[in-house]
């Protein structure tokens, strides 16, 4: 089987990367700007609901209800589209809907397609596999297109370029767009709108993706601010959307909830500037070909986990980026996928579905566990929960390791008082090692924990033996 | 070899995921609502909003003289002095457009969000889409008070267009910008009759 692309090929594990980043100061100071700016707005865009919890709640059940039915709601789904002049088409992984979509492409001769961005397309590769088979693909949201010009990756889901700040978004916009402009955000937004204008005007076949697909009438909703969503599922003769099987809604009614809980959570908004909802095809209006192609892709394996497939409800708000201490300090490059902080941590290593996959299994340790991730989640994902549970199967397909047998010997030391009396006893040595009450580095194997962490040093003597000689 | 489709489904029957329990909606359906609080939270959005009683009268102050006006947009809207573009209309046309003049079908107190169906005195996407000024009439009958509400009132197979505001972007360290590729001003005009 291809791997899966969800991850980057050739990434570091998380440590590794987190290390490099960590060292660079200008990323650090844009991300603490952006997120810190972000977090305050949404604690104010959710404190004015009064019935924010009650929100959560139902979302979190409408998106557990779609899990548990999903293969009737996708059944369903499909009936409704093909029923309003939709085309309906399935992948297993991310080789095949690239495949379906470049035939697609191939089908109305376009050699070029604008794009509305979209995670999915992200997570499998698309933009490659087009280019790769002759077919160039147009990013058309301003972040995106700024990761494009710049031959970057992303780093955040709602906000791909947030590690740029103006002025390296000025140079990259100068030197590949060939135009004299400021670094002022409006001008930078000007020189993007002149840009993509002709591309909007001209080209044949758009690609999107959804944010939600509404089972019982087969509408398909995309979320956005700029305009260019609009463009794409608006003017081309061809739109083609990329959706992951979960991103299902029972019906139209439940819209209600996540139209609430969605721009709220990603762009501190009351509601994003546009949303657009489509069904099939609309005679006289918008594309007259409609292709919906639902991508599995290590979905269904999530699935099959009682804990872990709770991250299939997520919405992508990215709200839970925004709070990570962790992801504010490391950036999202470091976790080597499209979909990095708190829940990538947990979403990525899944859709991977290998812990013998050395990246992947060390994404689940990349949080300091706060909890920060899950009270701002608009759909509950108990991500600490998780990341415990991916962290026990990480060491589980370890197998046998240095840190197994020490915690086996600690277990044989623990259970007998003598045995552990004579150990605290050889321990309490290590204190020779220690600068300012605390060891920085230990021999093999102790260096394995203090390669990251420093350890306390421990007292002349312990508890019990004082315990003994004083009160005894 | 079973097709993409069965395989999938199948994958999902065998995860055997145990049935959810029942959707509690204790959220709050309905809100306030009212002409106030739609033009206040409009207006946040940097939009210009007038509350007015005459349409006519408050479109002399129109912006622009190619206006388009799409089909089943009222007589009287149509003032003079402005070039009223009607439709068929090619993408080149639109665009050089000075600006577009529609209803709407439902619009939302709560979030200051007008929607537009394709209906009457709206027309297609692109009308509302490629000209860089958008004005709005909004009734005040057509103000639900809530987004439950709003998606109630609305029938969901029709090409609906959701609008918050004129087209922006937050993509630059987070700071929003007004006006990208949508339109850059949108005006709208709550008709009060009382």
């Amino acid at each position: 089987m291809a791997r899966n692309p969800v991850t980057w090929l050739g990434s570091p594990t998380f440590p590794k990367a987190a290390k490099a980043a960590l060292n660079d100061t200008q990323l650090r100071q844009n991300l603490r700007k952006a997120t810190g700016t972000i977090r305050e707005r949404r604690a104010a865009a959710v404190t004015e609901m009064t019935d924010w919890e009650q929100l959560r709640v139902a979302g979190e059940q409408i998106k557990n209800d779609v899990l548990a039915r999903l293969d009737t709601l996708l059944v369903e789904l499909e009936e409704s589209v093909t029923a309003r002049g939709g085309v309906v088409h399935w992948a297993r992984d991310a080789e095949e809907a690239n495949l379906i979509v470049l035939g697609l492409c191939r089908e109305e001769n376009a050699n070029e397609v604008v794009k509305v961005k979209s995670m999915a397309t992200a997570e499998i590769g698309l933009n490659e596999a087009l280019e790769a088979g002759g077919v160039h693909a147009i990013e058309t949201d301003l972040a995106e297109l700024i990761v494009q010009l710049g031959n970057d990756r992303p780093s955040h889901i709602l906000v791909p370029a947030i590690h740029r700040n103006r002025s390296e978004i000025r140079e990259i916009f100068q030197r590949r767009m060939g135009v004299e402009v400021s670094d002022e955000p409006a001008d930078l937004a000007e020189a993007a709108r002149v840009y993509l204008r002709e591309k909007f005007l001209t080209t044949k076949v758009a690609i999107s993706g959804a944010n939600f697909a509404v089972a019982d009438t087969g509408s398909i909703v995309v979320l956005e601010s700029e305009g260019n969503g609009r463009m794409c599922l608006t003017l081309p003769e061809t739109l083609i959307t990329v959706m992951g099987i979960e991103k299902l809604v029972p019906t139209w009614q439940d819209l209600e909830v996540f139209l609430q809980l969605l721009p709220r959570s990603s762009t501190a908004e009351r509601m994003n500037p546009y949303t657009s909802v489509w069904t099939g095809v609309t005679p006289g209006d918008g594309p007259q070909k409609f292709h919906l192609v639902l991508i599995d892709n290590g979905r269904t394996a999530t699935l099959r986990d009682s804990v872990g497939r709770q991250a299939l409800r997520c919405i992508r708000c990215s709200a839970c980026l925004n709070v990570c201490p962790v992801y504010e300090r490391t950036g999202g490059q470091s976790y080597g996928s499209v979909y990095p902080g708190p829940i990538g941590a947990i979403l990525t290593p899944q859709l991977v579905g290998d812990m013998h996959d050395p990246q992947a299994a060390s994404l689940p340790y990349a949080s300091s566990l706060c909890g920060a991730c899950f009270e701002v989640c608009p759909v509950r994902i108990d991500i600490p929960s998780v990341l415990t549970h991916l962290r026990a199967e990480a060491v589980e397909a370890k197998g046998r390791t240095a840190e197994s047998v020490a915690m086996a010997a600690a277990a044989w030391i623990f259970a007998e008082a003598s045995r552990y009396e004579k150990a605290q006893k050889a321990g309490s040595l290590a204190r020779f090692l220690a600068k300012d009450g605390r060891i920085t580095s230990l021999p093999w194997p102790g260096s394995k924990w203090t390669s990251s962490r420093d350890v306390p040093a421990p007292p002349a003597e312990s508890f019990r033996a004082w315990w003994r000689k004083n009160r005894g | 070899m079973a097709s993409a489709r069965e395989e999938i489904l199948a994958r999902i029957r065998n995860a055997k995921v145990p049935a959810a329990q029942p959707v509690v909606r204790g959220y709050h359906r309905e809100g306030p609502g009212g002409v106030e609080l739609f033009a206040e939270r409009v207006a946040d959005y940097r939009a210009v909003v007038h509350v007015v009683s005459n349409v006519p009268e408050a479109l002399t102050s129109l912006r622009g003289k190619r206006i388009v006006a799409p089909a089943g947009v009222p007589e009287e809207w149509l003032i003079e002095g402005v070039t009223w573009l009607r439709e068929p209309l090619s993408i080149e046309e639109l665009d050089q457009a000075d600006g577009v003049l529609t209803g709407c079908a439902v619009a939302i107190a709560d979030t200051g969000t007008i929607v537009l169906d394709g209906g009457e005195a709206q027309g297609r996407r692109a009308l509302t889409l490629l000209p860089d000024y958008h004005v709005c009439v909004v009734r005040a009958d057509q103000i639900a008070a809530s987004v439950p509400e709003a998606l109630q009132r609305l029938e969901p197979t029709r090409p609906l267009t959701f609008i918050s505001g004129p087209s922006a972007t937050s993509d630059i360290e987070l700071s929003r910008v007004e006006g990208v590729h949508g339109p850059r001003t949108l005006e709208v005009l709550v008709v009060d009759q009382q």
